[in-house]
């Protein structure tokens, strides 16, 4: 029996309890659960809850909290059990959900089409011509089928009487959807015996449903405008997000996964001629849907807010013409105002000639004096929310507030009527969630509860299931995930004569749905990966220079150095450790602070003094040493935070272990000021070059070799092939006598070297091995190899891009003779090397024109 | 709200006749590979105005170009480059003629202030509720206690609606000073009443928002208004400039409009581009480059009396 189970379950007596009734005996739908659990031992349940906790951290479910900077993802809380709800409930619920989008959707064609509900005066002028988010811009579009809102979602709690309110409607772009589908993939993993016995609702075919209308109503866009699809040929449909920095971004990559949509940033779109466009690998694709979870007013710079860097500047005209479908349409962020709901059972009787099927709670909005003055009168019993959700604040519950505050309220509220409404408390219903505690018990929290719908050309449909979503924090009043708090899964059971064929699990694929490739890959993402791949690769050229500069210093006496040490240095000015040897110091720079300096400039001494060998050592290894952990400098502090920003926008490419060695990586804050010592700054660098090869290895080993993968390794490739260039280069104008050790080091080749000629470094066997020798991943050859066959992938799919040169450069280099042209000081040598350089930065331009930069209507075609 | 007409009324009587031209040049230091842009520079035919010709001329050649009316009824293009350039020019020109409106005396004959202000958001008459969209804050005029009190200085009680407009009016160009340097169109309003200074924008944006602020609605006109060189010097061609005023809501004679920077009833030397809630809604011009990096602008505008036929 499941009463040890319940001894710590004491749910607040004022509130509905999910699990128990009246006589604190479990409802039916809960008995199959609490029998299962009761079975149970303890370890097993340790066990799932395990279970739980490793599949939502190895799917890398997170949640973006805006608050924290640093630790900008959290792992998505998940409780281990599911919150039930039995058929006849749904059945009522999905009703009411259905009544309320259909009524939402015909309020919304009619604010920004006839108004007729303003001139009939069921809609108060203030509440829409004074809302920031009725957006003129966007009125007057017609909507296919008469849709403006195709996807909603709704907040309900269920008050102590067992029935359920509406707290708030989504209706701009709701999320949550997908940490529902990835909340019932883990849960399907943990208990698939639970779903299939107390047959549970999949909820798969409610996102294909919703599909099949976008690509519906893709495919009429795509006739209105004059270019009709073939029957074979879908609509191209993209998931637009903010981006990486968003708080549900990880839903967004979930959800475009499970759908199957490219999931875009703003940059990734273009429109040109009325029509929107997907700028990718292959050239400019048209698109014909765009679901978006960017708000309303940030979608296009051109009518919107100018200063957005979200949006598609021409998007809405795109979308007025009737050339593209937005869901939802623009302007949809209208409907979120709480103003609205004490009209809507008016509005419901007139549009629908219907009583509103769940009520909303109740709400007063201030703008009507009568109801102001009762908001002031009961205002400990209520909670003050702003009317449109533009003003951005946060609600205030009456009862929190005393003297001076309250009197402020009040104070604001009879200023600004219009912008306040009031709420009454919603008493929230309790259910329990599993304690992981000695034997396992259940305790009780509050829920609240959001269920979505989608529209359809034939009306709209709701998903089975939803985000439960529970007050794990102290404040059981406020469910927001924000704040911290926790999330179920939500079990909806079929009518008992049906069953739920098939697993619970995500639509298996069959074979002719296999991928092998990225088809979709955008510009932005390609660039991305090219750019994360030569910050990695310049990240660990600088960390072996600052290692070998440091260890020179510290090992060779000032009156023991050769040449080898002004090679050093001028690599060190080339990446900018330094200031270049050759070049005077500049009096005016010594003393600036800005941050845009190097940091030679910032720690040389005063002007005009003559510096003795060891002060200028002590002035190079402080410079040296600053440019390893300050980012205020170039160097390699500001490298790696490169390399950091790159990778978030390439986050759902990246699993949870290369993001901890990614953040591993980056400069502490307080390291950045402190006094380095040079065994230190020795220690960092060690570290960062052996995250760096631990994050080689994952892309060597852990990435898959689609094109993605051609422009990373591309952009390692031209890195490497351009630092090695100039190291070499600079060597060779060395004296013949020059110490070659640091060169061997730099290029990671020593090892190598010692094991094959067991001396000191000569010129013949170091140059060989640095160019020539093909097995050496750092000589020049193997550079322009894999440059080679990264484009010769590139070209097979999108056509020539410049591979030829290389293959000239390439033939040069083997055509060199070993006796005759490997020595030191040799001007041919030089020269070949620099054109190595130059046709490296040509490539890299050639590609960004070619592949991540559309300006023109210009096409890579693909070939057959 | 002026609702925008397409076919002339029988009763218009042309009383003025103009000739604009608006030139924008836009110089940019490299080279813009795409621009796109969004014009409100076509005039408005409505009641008081028609238009009797237009043409926009755009260099380089534009790739794609479409025409449409925004919420307000104001004409718009869309345009777009793909040629790369660092010179954009939109040069607008068009003929219009303008017939009499509301004179001073009639001022006194509009509804004492309060009784509109408490029976506009109850009304079932078309325009009024139309007009209630002018009412409320908007981007670029909030609506405060400050602008309040300063507005019921003219606003006294039971005073006619449109005589106490033309006083705020007056109040506004004597207690402000017309200052080319002093704001920029991102100046917040309160900055503009604490400093005292500014250009036509922010009066008329001012002016709005002490009629907001007391509750009665009023509208944002664009457009220019005809220049007087010295006795005996010619027109100079471009030395005028884009021009706004207020106009004010008033349900027996229409929209009436007041010019605070130039202490005016608006009468026939106003040539009207568009009207919104404030400039955000009119902007003249509006775009997105890519590339181009600094840019400077140049904007000359001519209005050229023309002599108004059979008078």
């Amino acid at each position: 029996m499941s009463n040890n189970l319940l001894a710590k379950y004491s749910p607040q007596t004022d509130s509905y309890d999910e699990m128990l009734n009246a006589a604190r005996l479990p409802r039916a739908h809960w008995r199959t659960i609490l029998d299962s659990l009761a079975g149970e031992t303890p370890e097993i349940m340790a066990k799932r809850l395990e279970m739980v906790q490793r599949q939502v951290r190895e799917n890398g479910v997170t949640y973006n909290v805006y608050a924290d900077l640093q630790g900008i993802q959290r792992p998505w809380d998940l409780n281990c059990l599911p919150f039930i709800l039995p058929h006849s409930e749904w059945a009522e619920i999905e009703a009411g959900v259905i009544q309320r989008a259909t009524l939402l959707n015909k309020i919304l064609v009619d604010v920004y089409g006839e108004q007729n509900l303003l001139k009939e005066g069921l809609l108060p002028a203030p509440l829409i011509h004074g809302h920031d988010g009725f957006l003129r811009p966007c009125h007057g579009k017609k909507h296919l089928d008469d849709i403006a809102l195709h996807f909603y979602a709704i907040d309900l709690a269920r008050a102590p009487s067992g029935r359920w309110w509406v707290v708030g409607d989504r209706t701009q772009a709701p999320s949550g959807a997908g940490y529902a589908l990835e909340n019932r993939a883990v849960m399907a993993r943990t208990f698939p015996d639970l779903l299939r016995d107390l047959n549970v609702r999949h909820l798969t075919d409610f996102f294909s449903t919703m599909l099949d209308s976008l690509t519906r109503w893709g495919r009429q866009c795509a006739a209105q405008s004059g270019t009709p699809l073939r029957t074979s040929e879908p609509p191209l449909i993209v998931l637009l997000t903010p981006g990486p920095f968003n708080e549900t971004y990880f839903e967004q990559a979930y959800l475009a996964r499970h759908l199957g949509v490219p999931l875009v940033e703003g940059n990734d779109l273009t429109v040109r001629n009325g029509k929107v466009w997907f700028k990718n690998l292959s050239g400019l694709q048209r698109v014909h849907v765009i679901m978006r979870r960017v708000d309303d007013d940030f979608c296009d710079p051109l009518e919107l807010k100018a200063d957005s860097a979200l949006g598609v500047a021409g998007l809405n005209l795109a979308a007025k013409l009737g050339n593209v479908l937005i869901a939802n349409s623009l302007g949809s962020n209208l409907l979120e105002s709480g103003a609205l709901l004490g009209f809507l059972p008016k509005v419901c009787e007139r549009l629908l000639g219907e009583q509103l099927a769940i009520p909303s709670v109740a709400t007063w909005w201030c703008g009507e004096p009568a109801a102001m003055s009762s908001v002031i009168e009961k205002l400990d019993r209520l909670v003050i929310k702003p009317s449109f959700p533009q003003l951005r604040q946060f609600p205030v519950f009456g009862q929190d507030l005393k003297g001076a505050d309250r009197d402020q309220l009040i104070a604001a509220i009879k200023n600004n009527p219009n912008n306040y409404v009031a709420q009454e408390l919603v008493k929230l219903s309790q259910a329990p969630v599993w304690q992981p505690d000695n034997a396992g018990s259940l305790n009780a929290c509050s829920i609240g509860l959001r269920v979505y719908a989608a529209a359809t050309p034939d009306g709209y449909v709701v998903m089975p299931g939803g985000l439960t979503r529970a007050a794990t924090g102290t404040d059981t009043r406020i469910i927001t995930m924000q704040r911290g708090g926790g999330s179920k899964d939500t079990w909806v059971q079929a009518r008992s004569d049906t069953n739920t064929h098939g697993s619970n699990l995500a639509r298996t694929i069959t074979s002719h749905e296999l991928v092998r490739d990225d088809t979709h890959l955008s510009s932005r993402m390609a660039e991305n990966l090219f750019w994360f791949g030569r910050y990695a690769d310049r990240c660990d050229n600088i960390t072996r220079l600052l290692r070998v500069s440091l260890n020179f210093l510290a090992s060779v006496a000032p009156t023991e150095r050769g040449s080898e040490w002004k090679a050093i240095k001028t690599v060190c000015a080339r990446y900018e450790l330094i200031e270049d040897p050759d070049k005077p110091v500049q009096p005016s720079q010594s003393q600036s602070q800005s941050s845009g300096k190097t940091a030679a400039q910032l720690a040389s001494l005063a002007p005009g003094t003559v510096k003795s060998e060891s002060q200028l050592d002590a002035q190079i290894e402080a410079t040296l040493l600053r440019a390893i952990v300050d980012p205020d400098v170039s160097g390699l502090a500001r490298q790696l935070q490169q390399l950091h920003s790159s990778a978030n926008h390439l986050s759902e490419r990246f699993s949870i272990d290369n993001w901890r060695v990614l953040n591993q990586m980056l400069p502490k804050k307080e390291d950045a000021r402190a006094a380095l010592t040079q065994s230190d700054g020795m220690v960092i660098l060690d570290d960062v070059t052996t995250s760096l090869m631990t994050l080689t290895g994952f892309a060597l080993d852990g990435m898959t070799r689609d094109l993605g993968w051609n422009f990373l390794s591309l952009g390692r490739r031209l890195e490497r092939l351009q630092f090695q260039c100039f190291a070499l280069q600079r060597a060779l104008k060395m004296d013949a006598s020059g110490n070659l050790d640091w060169l061997l080091e730099l290029s990671d080749s020593i090892v190598t070297y010692r094991a094959r000629y067991r001396s000191k470094p000569e010129w013949l066997p170091c140059l060989d091995l640095l160019l020539l020798d093909e097995s050496n991943p750092r000589s020049i050859l193997f550079q322009i190899h894999g440059i080679q066959k990264s484009l010769k992938k590139i070209t097979v799919a999108y056509g020539a891009c410049g591979e030829e040169k290389f293959a000239l450069l390439s033939r040069e280099l083997q055509g060199l003779d070993k006796d005759a042209d490997l020595f030191c000081g040799n001007e041919k040598l030089i020269e070949l090397l620099a054109s190595i350089w130059i046709a490296a930065a040509k490539i890299s331009e050639q590609i960004s024109l070619q592949f991540f930069s559309y300006t023109g209507q210009q096409l890579n075609r693909k070939q057959a | 709200m002026v609702d925008p007409i397409s076919v002339l009324p029988a009763d218009f009587v042309a009383v003025a006749r103009y000739h604009v031209m608006h030139e924008t040049r836009y110089t940019y230091q490299g080279a813009v590979s795409l621009s796109q842009q969004y014009l409100h520079l076509s005039p408005l035919n409505f009641r008081y105005q028609h238009v009797l010709s237009q043409h926009i001329t755009i260099l380089p050649a534009v790739a794609d170009s479409v025409d449409g009316q925004d919420y307000f009824g104001n004409a718009t293009r869309h345009f777009s480059i793909t040629v790369p350039h660092q010179v954009l020019i939109v040069q607008s020109e068009f003929a219009v003629e303008l017939a009499r409106r509301p004179a001073m005396e009639q001022l006194k004959t509009s509804l004492p202030w309060e009784l509109l202000r408490d029976t506009l958001l109850q009304s079932k008459n078309r325009a009024t509720q139309q007009a209630c969209q002018f009412l409320f804050a908007s981007p670029h005029v909030s609506c405060s206690r400050q602008l309040q009190e300063y507005a019921l200085i003219s606003f006294t009680p039971g005073r006619p609606q449109l005589e106490a407009a033309m006083d705020l009016t007056r109040r506004i160009f004597e207690d402000f000073e017309f200052d080319g340097k002093a704001t920029e169109i991102s100046t917040p309003l309160e900055e503009v009443f604490i400093g005292r200074r500014g250009v036509c924008q922010d009066f008329a944006h001012l002016m709005i928002g002490c009629l907001r602020s007391i509750g009665l609605p009023a509208c944002y006109m664009s457009g220019y208004i005809l220049t007087h060189p010295p006795e005996g010097q010619p027109r100079m061609v471009g030395a005028d400039a884009s021009h706004a005023w207020v106009s004010v809501y008033c349900p027996t004679l229409g929209w009436v409009d007041f010019d605070p920077t130039n202490r005016c009833l608006v009468q026939t030397e106003h040539i009207t581009l568009g009207l919104g809630r404030d400039f955000s809604d009119v902007t003249p011009m509006r775009g997105i480059v890519l590339g181009g990096g600094e840019q400077k602008l140049q904007v000359e505008v001519t209005v050229t009396p023309l002599p108004v036929p059979g008078s």
